[in-house]
């Protein structure tokens, strides 16, 4: 760990000023939205800011490329637990002195993990903004963590963990879906990480982690709110900028994911679960690894066939067949490798899981041979991009959003100019994007109620996941 | 926007107009034209306790049903139009309250306002949306009839209210559902769509007197008087009790509570100071830093004080392993017991009250965030001035009153507790 003793609090001013910014902050060139600044520091933090001057209100993110999907092989958990100990405190600021300082101006903070990336966040009135810039900044290279901090800590993450998922079927069976979709790529594994492994982490895994990941190359800081963009460019040169370089980004080193070609059905019975449900998670390209065009087009695809009550599998199987009570689907686009498309679907009572698989592969089969209506096509297009709009009144939607893009390896240009280029979405694209949902690339899960006879008593064998090919 | 959202002081106030339209409907608005978007929000008094004997669940049925075909169109043509103008709408309901909410592009806002005229004079009401509703609510009930957190809350409120419509599920259950119908819904429309209970509030790209004249469409022709049931005060019940429901899971979902302080107390004020210092959403609330932080006992641990129209309770939860249950129990009753016999520290007290006034600007950055405060704020009888006027009662409140509302608010410890779960030694 490189010694950051010229980052105290109060004295980062004074510290040398190691940050050229490249290029000069200039809006990227885009047609409508909030005006969004992009620079970086010297030591490889990349900077945006996105003005909303409508309150005097800041949101500050530091956003790291490192999700569960880097955990290292045997640790999983270890990038949502690090997560947790980056509140444990600095030398300069010890556990509970910002936090106190954030509550005492009425902020809000936070932070979380996601397969791609670790992000941290305050909300704060505009004039608290150099204090959480100090704070961050001290906590990339600073973190002291002790044994009396980080057991108890590891008991919230279990007890996180038995609160999501231990004690719910139908996230136990989420879990497994995702274990057989990637078969060699981390995202199978959950972002909190399995329970035999989460109990084995320790300061040690923690700290070899940190050190690994939490660079200023491997940074980005978002800031969105009532602010003047060369302005917080340069307080941020000023505090971040002293943070010395590491020399290079860590690299993410992931297998990828081999061409699936067996269509793979897992079941969850379980005695709790008293209304049975459908989904299928088809392996796609993300934002990232698809060809030009073919990302939106996967978006538009999702919206046209579960984005509400007049989607395709909507309008045919809640409203017309009358054999499911809900349905829907969504695109996981921005991602760094190769990603998730699901369908899903909650059958009417009496209607079995496999009718209803039948009737959903039908409607996809038909998008993918004959197309789709030009009106339901016309009405996608418009709803995502009037999406774009809705975003802008909420700051931390904008910095969530443009934070995740480029976490993901996404460009500002990128994201600026996603409404344009769902526009320029044809319908023949949308039917060639079908052909990612070929059962064959799929996983379909089945959460279905226990027969009585085969229920057993304890919790956890309560729970009987079966791989079937 | 700007004014409404500010942290030290310019008048919040000053940034609302209040409108009246020439049909008489009274609406807030702050008027802002840094994004092209609209946001609506209104809300009639009424809600789940009007909910008719032995069928609770219409009034969220009702409300589910307002934007599954209007007018002219079935429910398919219905959300279709909404879609073709990326018009967002949607209805619901809590114990006191209808609610609806509206949010457009500017450049939709006629379109908005004529489907939402629809919505709210003419719904259809038809029998095919009506049972898939149904059969929607129904499978949302099913999905939490064995989830814990779902048991314990459901567990908890019918003890705390048992005998009276607080104490029943907002959203109706399995059993009953089945048994409603449109004539239901027609009369609970006819007794609750009305003008002298109505509050509304806009914010975003639109003037005074385009509201005005949109508001007269769509709620002009609503009867002037509500005819809602009389619903009678409810004392909390059960402090002291404890009831388990036996759930196969490794973790034990735990609610408590216990009475609390009606919004027209003077002591409110105080008391949401000292809940705060228990068990806020901060860091450094008791509850986080005695049963997460320092025990690892749980992931979340919170409490809250509610008031309801005929009602107020304190209540909180948890999740634990089922073999700390009790410990967690006993570390959450001892810093009940610790406020109420001793008050918060002073130094409590100060950052308590720092972190509220501070936090309030963050409930202003959104135009839905605002016209949902705005309405709220109306409905539970404030007037604009109290935009301004909320910080300076906070400010005002001192060692005195905080420890007079902790006695208050925690009185004996006694708590109801409800745990679903296996709890060990519970």
């Amino acid at each position: 760990m490189k010694a950051m003793d010229r980052m105290l609090p109060g004295q980062a001013a004074s510290g040398p000023r190691a940050c050229a910014l490249t290029p000069s902050a200039q809006p990227s060139a885009k047609p409508a939205g909030p005006p969004v600044a992009q620079a970086k520091l010297a030591n490889g933090l990349e900077i945006v800011v996105i003005a909303d001057h409508r309150a005097p209100v800041v949101t500050h993110m530091v956003w790291y490329r490192n999700g569960s999907a880097d955990d290292p092989l045997g640790k999983s958990g270890i990038a949502h637990f690090l997560e947790h100990l980056m509140f444990k405190g600095t030398k300069a600021n010890p556990q509970g002195k910002f936090s106190e300082l954030i509550a005492d101006v009425g902020g809000q903070e936070n932070a979380f993990t996601s397969n791609d990336y670790t992000a941290y966040f305050q909300r704060v009135a505009k004039d608290h903004l150099r204090v959480c810039m100090e704070y961050e900044a001290d906590r990339m290279t600073n973190l002291v963590l002790s044994d009396e901090v980080v057991a108890p800590e590891r008991d919230v993450v279990l007890e996180e963990r038995r609160m999501r998922t231990d004690s719910d079927p139908s996230d136990q069976l989420n879990e497994a879906v995702q274990a057989a979709l990637f078969t060699q790529h981390p995202y199978g594994r959950p972002i909190i990480g399995w329970n035999h492994e989460i109990e084995g982490l320790d300061r040690n895994d923690a700290l070899a982690y940190y050190h690994r990941f939490y660079t200023p190359e491997n940074a980005i800081l978002v800031i969105a709110g009532d602010v003047d963009a060369a302005a917080v460019i340069e307080l941020a040169g000023e505090i971040y900028g002293a943070i010395p370089a590491r020399g290079e980004a860590p690299k993410r080193s992931r297998p990828r994911e081999p061409e699936p070609r067996a269509h793979r059905l897992v079941t969850l019975a379980d005695e709790k679960v008293e209304q049975p449900s459908h989904q299928s998670v088809f392996l796609a390209p993300s934002y990232r690894t698809a060809e030009p065009g073919e990302a939106e087009a996967l978006e538009v695809l999702a919206h046209l066939l579960g984005g509400g009550p007049t989607s395709l599998l909507f309008k045919t199987l809640v409203m017309n067949d009358k054999i499911a009570v809900g349905a829907g689907a969504h695109y996981q686009g921005a991602s760094v490798d190769d990603t998730r498309f699901y369908v899903f679907a909650v059958p009417a009572p009496g209607v079995s899981l496999e009718r209803l698989d039948a009737a959903i592969g039908e409607i996809i089969a038909g998008v993918a041979a004959h197309g789709v209506d030009e009106a339901d096509f016309k009405r996608a297009k418009t709803r995502l991009v009037a999406d774009a709009i809705y975003a802008q009144d909420n700051q931390a939607t904008l910095a969530r959003w443009y934070g995740a893009s480029l976490a993901v390896g996404l460009s500002i240009e990128d994201v600026a100019h996603w409404p344009e280029r769902i526009e320029a979405v044809t319908a023949d694209d949308v039917k060639r994007a079908a052909r990612w949902l070929d059962k064959r690339r799929s996983v379909t899960g089945f959460l279905l109620p226990a027969e009585p006879s085969a229920r057993t008593p304890p919790a956890q064998d309560a729970a009987d996941a079966i791989i079937a090919c | 926007m700007t004014a409404l959202a500010s942290t030290q002081s310019p008048s919040r106030a000053a940034a609302v107009q209040k409108i009246v339209s020439p049909g008489g409907i009274e609406a807030w608005l702050v008027e802002d034209y840094a994004v092209p978007i609209v946001a609506l929000e209104f809300a009639f008094k009424g809600g789940a306790s009007q909910d008719p004997i032995g069928k609770p669940g219409v009034a969220t049925l009702l409300a589910g049903m307002l934007d599954e075909g209007a007018g002219p169109y079935d429910a398919e043509a219905f959300h279709r139009a909404l879609d073709e103008d990326a018009i967002e709408l949607s209805f619901s309901a809590d114990r006191d309250l209808v609610s609806g909410r509206m949010q457009t592009l500017a450049r939709n806002i006629a379109r908005a306002f004529e489907l939402l005229q629809l919505a709210v004079g003419k719904a259809r009401l038809d029998s095919e949306p009506f049972e898939r509703v149904i059969g929607q609510i129904s499978a949302s009930l099913k999905r939490e009839v064995n989830d814990p957190d779902h048991v314990a809350a459901r567990t908890f409120r019918s003890v705390a209210y048992a005998n009276h419509p607080y104490g029943l599920p907002v959203r109706g259950d399995l059993a009953t559902l089945p048994t409603l119908t449109r004539a239901n819904l027609t009369d609970m429309r006819a007794r609750v769509f009305a003008r002298d209970t109505l509050k509304i509030a806009a914010v975003g790209a639109i003037d005074a007197a385009t509201l005005a004249a949109r508001l007269d469409d769509v709620f002009g022709a609503l009867p002037a008087k509500s005819d809602l049931d009389p619903i009678a005060p409810i004392a909390f019940s059960g402090e002291g009790a404890r009831h388990v429901v036996r759930i196969d899971v490794p973790q034990s979902a735990i609610r408590f509570g216990r009475q609390g302080i009606a919004r027209a107390d003077p002591d409110i004020i105080p008391a949401i100071v000292v809940n705060h210092v228990l068990g806020g959403g901060v860091f450094s609330a008791r509850l986080f830093r005695e049963v997460r932080e320092k025990r690892g006992l749980a992931y979340s641990v919170w409490s809250h004080l509610t008031t309801f129209d005929h009602a107020a309770m304190l209540s909180g939860g948890t999740s634990t392993k089922n073999e700390r249950a009790a410990e967690s129990m006993a570390v959450i009753e001892g810093e009940i017991a610790s406020l109420s016999e001793s008050g918060p520290t002073e130094e409590e007290l100060d950052k308590a009250k720092k972190y509220l006034i501070g936090s309030y600007a963050l409930r202003f950055d959104t135009s839905t965030k605002i016209v949902a405060q705005l309405v709220h704020l109306q409905t539970e009888g404030y007037g604009v001035d109290y935009l301004d006027e909320r910080n300076r009662l906070i400010a005002a409140v001192t060692m005195d009153d905080a420890k007079r509302a902790a006695r208050r608010i925690f009185g004996d410890g006694k708590l109801l507790v409800a745990v679903a779960g296996r709890p060990e030694g519970m």
